[in-house]
């Protein structure tokens, strides 16, 4: 179906336009302009160019934070696209456990983000917490994520895999139901095995929600602020300090504006390099399949 | 290759079902002889894919038994029974080659390479598919994408009985003729069991040695597509086979003559005695192609008002109103079609007599 | 069988789900004194005391009063605005058309960092610092591209058809729009409405930037609960249960929508 050509459909675009544009423009030309001036106070800043993207740029912990985040986002990647298709593999097609299921699972996904944050700090703390008694009384493990860095990341991984699992899981079992019956059908009569089945039918027919999945999940982890923030602070010392919460430091606590505006910038471009780039890459594995 | 027979089955959707409506299959009870093509023909919701599940054994019936050359197959599961099914639509591996797709089914089973070579290589020469064979089975058109479907099932030297559910559903209609003339092809060559479900009547007639009509859960009538088409046993084999379908009126017998309107059908003897005895709604029925319509009057010829002529080229239909009911006549291009009024006559070969939809012989 | 390894599996996963927030109920119902007295793994002497404060100290109920508000306020603006260009995006081809949704969704993309300070100097500068309309409006940078997003998707899924007929017949375009699509999308506008529902009630950094008293969300007063004693686990674990409540109910009463959703294979 063609569309049909009409430049008036601009004035019905134009309410979206005027709303996201007032809350994406005007601020960001704001940090534009504050990336390049160096400001003492009010009404009291001077022009110095690129300055502050060449020191953002060379700021070790920001090198630091840019790793700890590359880590962090990795690792989500590859822990909960697998888990979530596996749930979603295992969830059962139709009667009363269908939305027994989905509001189950759903339900970590709608708990405000700072509320996670403060369930785990509970959850894993050794005195109060079943998780945090457990490893150091039951198993006679040393945890305490306010004293460790590799426990922090633990209860920082196991809270985010905890939390937005669902999220991919949830996409991967709408993938699966697109999928008509005959295909499965025509695997039983073909002999095919789980496997065959998996990696032949419901892999290939899930790109397109596991597109979704994926760059969501890269997306929002790569911009996660308030749950690690609530959990850990960015503690013990830098450890769990991520570009969203290093962004926060400088910007709003330290008021370092000029900084904090390149900062912002480089931060945006890196997001949507990475994205564009994988956006590519996965349109790519599916090529073939265009005539 | 298999002889398959459907024992007084019946199946219902519903998990208990107290009247007839509730079956989506009333009663069937069939044999397919080894290498015939069949096609079950029907209307939307007759159950012909039904039917089609329980023989392959996607459905279950909840009463009777299937049987493949005389063994009792309806607890087994397709992949046990050995057949082939071809979907509405192309169902494919989209990420293999076409060769890849084709050899599936054989590698599963454990075939060793060169076999597999040999018999892909065999089949995909029959379906003309050998040029395609290294490409992305995805980006083929619709009808490569059947073909591939349909090899599928063939690579299987042992196959049992290929059975298709509406298969050119997504085809062009100039390519559909092609596929059905290929499936006709390999069909007498492979001699095979194919049993085709449609609801496309030429496909059918076309296609199939034998073709099954099926009406409301049950067959109404099995046979060629010319007795079908000459002595349909059933009025809505009458109805549903034909361009237009058979006409039919309303009628009472009178000594050996139906009465329409009060002018005399005369019928044959032994039709007539029959229907006096018949206790349902009388009908008479013929098709239009040997409804004849005159310009004057005679005997047992009835008057007629003409409604409307259309011209389809070799031939015209024409439209005409008798007894408050709708006919439909088709006479040859170059006959004159009379205005207003025109007389029809019934030719006594041709005209049959149903009692409740059946035909009376 | 291998229905079975699927159904333990799922069960196991749903408990380890379930049990942090289990947790949380559990020193919901403790009061702080006894959680830091004793271990223990369920409460042995359940109080209430912890939800009553919650229910009759103003400035705290009010922070979920509060966040509703904005968040329902978002929801009807994010709705009314993305409804008639998700149309536009479906039905018409013009100038700058596939430039202009790349650039919302990009917006997404943006990190909320980065908007927390010129959002606070801009909302400031118009004098909506602290409102609830103040969050509203932030919080449709993200919310209004992933509307579009949805709707879209979901008005391509209606063929032009029934826009010509209607057209012919003579509707004009607001009655058309208003009488016969929107009903046609119900389940797309269902979907949408829950996605905006969700992001705004669980957004905290902007959500906190832009408030200070008046319009102060329940995510932000929480942080508030450091007393002389430390913090106070018993009301902290209470108010974190409560801004469950109204995404559990949310979904309850959606679920049966979203199974045949799923059914119906779109996402």
């Amino acid at each position: 179906m063609e569309k049909w050509p009409n430049n008036k459909a601009w004035l019905l675009v134009l309410p979206v336009f005027v709303i996201v544009a007032f809350s994406a423009i005007i601020p960001l030309m704001t940090v534009i302009n504050y990336s390049v001036q160096d400001i003492f106070g009010p009404g009291q800043s001077v022009f110095v160019g690129t300055e502050w993207y060449r020191q953002m740029l060379g700021d070790y912990r920001l090198h630091e934070a840019l790793w700890r985040q590359f880590l962090f986002s990795g690792l989500v990647l590859l822990i909960e696209m697998p888990l979530g298709i596996l749930i979603a593999l295992a969830m059962p097609k139709k009667g009363w456990g269908v939305p027994a299921c989905l509001v189950t699972i759903a339900l970590p996904l709608l708990i405000p983000w700072n509320t996670i944050g403060t369930i785990w700090i509970i959850f894993t703390r050794p005195d109060i917490g079943l998780f945090g008694a457990g490893m150091n009384n039951l198993l006679g493990i040393p945890f305490d994520h306010t004293a460790r860095w590799l426990d922090a990341w633990i209860t920082v991984m196991l809270m985010e895999v905890w939390h937005w699992t669902p999220l991919v899981a949830l996409l991967a079992y709408a993938g699966l139901r697109a999928i008509p019956e005959a295909y499965y059908q025509a695997a039983r009569i073909d002999g095919a095995s789980a496997w065959s089945t998996f990696v032949y039918i419901q892999l290939p027919k899930m790109r397109g929600v596991l597109t979704i999945a994926f760059l969501l999940r890269f997306m929002d982890s790569f911009l996660i602020y308030a749950e690690p923030f609530v959990l850990t602070g960015g503690g013990p010392g830098n450890s769990t300090t991520f570009l969203s919460i290093y962004l926060v430091k400088i910007a709003l606590l330290q008021f370092d504006l000029g900084p904090g505006g390149a900062f912002s910038l480089i931060y945006f471009v890196i997001v949507l390099l990475f994205s564009f780039i994988f956006y590519q890459a996965l349109q790519r594995v599916g090529k073939g399949e265009k005539i | 290759m298999a002889r398959i027979e459907l024992n007084e089955v019946a199946h219902s959707y519903l998990p208990k079902p107290k009247q007839p409506s509730d079956y989506a299959l009333k009663r069937i009870q069939n044999v397919w002889e080894d290498g015939t093509a069949c096609a079950l023909l029907g209307p939307s919701g007759c159950g012909k894919t039904t039917l089609l599940n329980i023989v392959s054994g996607l459905l279950v019936p909840s009463r009777g038994r299937v049987l493949y050359d005389g063994k009792d197959v309806t607890a087994l599961p397709p992949e046990k029974r050995n057949i082939a099914q071809v979907f509405q639509f192309p169902v494919l591996y989209d990420t293999m080659s076409v060769f890849n797709n084709l050899a599936f089914p054989l590698r599963n089973r454990g075939i060793n390479e060169t076999e597999v070579r040999e018999r892909v290589m065999e089949i995909a020469e029959i379906l003309d598919l050998t040029p395609f064979l290294s490409k992305r089975a995805a980006g083929l058109a619709a009808d490569a994408k059947q073909k591939i479907s349909l090899g599928r099932g063939l690579v299987r030297s042992d196959v049992a009985a290929i059975l298709f559910d509406e298969p050119l559903t997504v085809i062009d209609p100039q390519m559909k003729w092609h596929l059905r003339r290929k499936l006709k092809e390999i069909h007498e060559r492979l001699r095979l069991t194919f049993i085709y479900v449609t609801h496309d009547q030429v496909e059918a007639l076309t296609f199939a040695d034998q073709v099954a009509v099926m009406f409301e859960g049950e067959i109404v009538q099995i046979g060629s597509p010319q007795d079908l088409f000459e002595n349909p046993e059933h009025r809505f084999v009458g109805y549903f086979i034909g361009s237009p379908g058979m006409n039919f009126l309303e009628c009472t017998i009178e000594g050996n003559a139906a009465q329409v309107d009060g002018t005399s059908i005369v019928l044959n003897e032994e039709t007539a005695a029959k229907g006096n005895k018949a206790k349902g709604k009388l009908e008479v029925g013929i098709r239009p192609m040997y409804l004849e319509v005159h310009a004057e009057s005679a005997d047992n010829r009835i008057e007629a008002k003409v409604r409307m002529v259309e011209d389809l080229g070799s031939y015209k239909i024409v439209t005409l109103k008798l007894a408050g009911n709708t006919l439909k006549a088709s006479v040859p291009e170059d006959q004159p079609v009379p205005e207003g009024r025109a007389w029809l006559a019934f030719p006594l070969e041709w005209t049959r007599l149903f009692d409740d939809g059946w035909l009376i012989k | 069988m291998k229905g079975k390894k699927k159904i333990v599996g799922l069960v196991i996963y749903f408990i380890l789900l379930v049990i942090p927030i289990y947790w949380m109920l559990n020193m919901s119902l403790r009061s702080n004194a006894d959680i830091l007295a004793s271990f223990a793994l369920y409460p042995k002497d359940i109080t209430f005391m912890n939800y009553m404060k919650i229910f009759t100290d103003s400035s705290w109920y009010m922070g979920y009063v509060n966040a509703m508000i904005y968040v329902v306020m978002n929801t009807l603006i994010s709705l009314f605005v993305a409804l008639p260009a998700a149309y536009a995006f479906s039905r018409y081809q013009f100038v700058g058309d596939k430039q202009m949704f790349f650039w919302l969704l990009t917006n997404r993309m943006a990190p909320a960092a980065v908007f927390a300070l010129p959002f606070f100097q801009l909302y400031s500068t118009i004098g909506l610092l602290d409102t609830h309309i103040a969050v509203a409006l932030a919080h449709c940078l993200f919310n209004v591209p992933l509307a579009v997003w949805i709707l879209e998707g979901f008005m391509s899924g209606v063929p032009r058809e029934i826009d010509e007929t209607a057209f012919i017949d003579g509707y004009s375009f607001p009655r058309f729009f208003i009488t016969i699509f929107i009903p046609l999308i119900r389940a797309g506008v269902g979907v949408t409405a829950f996605f905006c529902f969700m992001f705004s009630w669980v957004e905290l950094l902007l959500a906190r930037t832009l408030t200070v008293t008046e319009a102060k969300p329940i995510s932000a007063i929480m942080t508030r609960t450091i007393s002389a004693t430390g913090l106070d686990y018993g009301l902290l674990a209470a108010a974190g249960i409560l801004t469950i409540v109204p995404g559990a109910m949310v979904i309850w009463f959606v679920r049966n929508h979203m199974a045949k959703g799923f059914a119906l294979g779109r996402v």
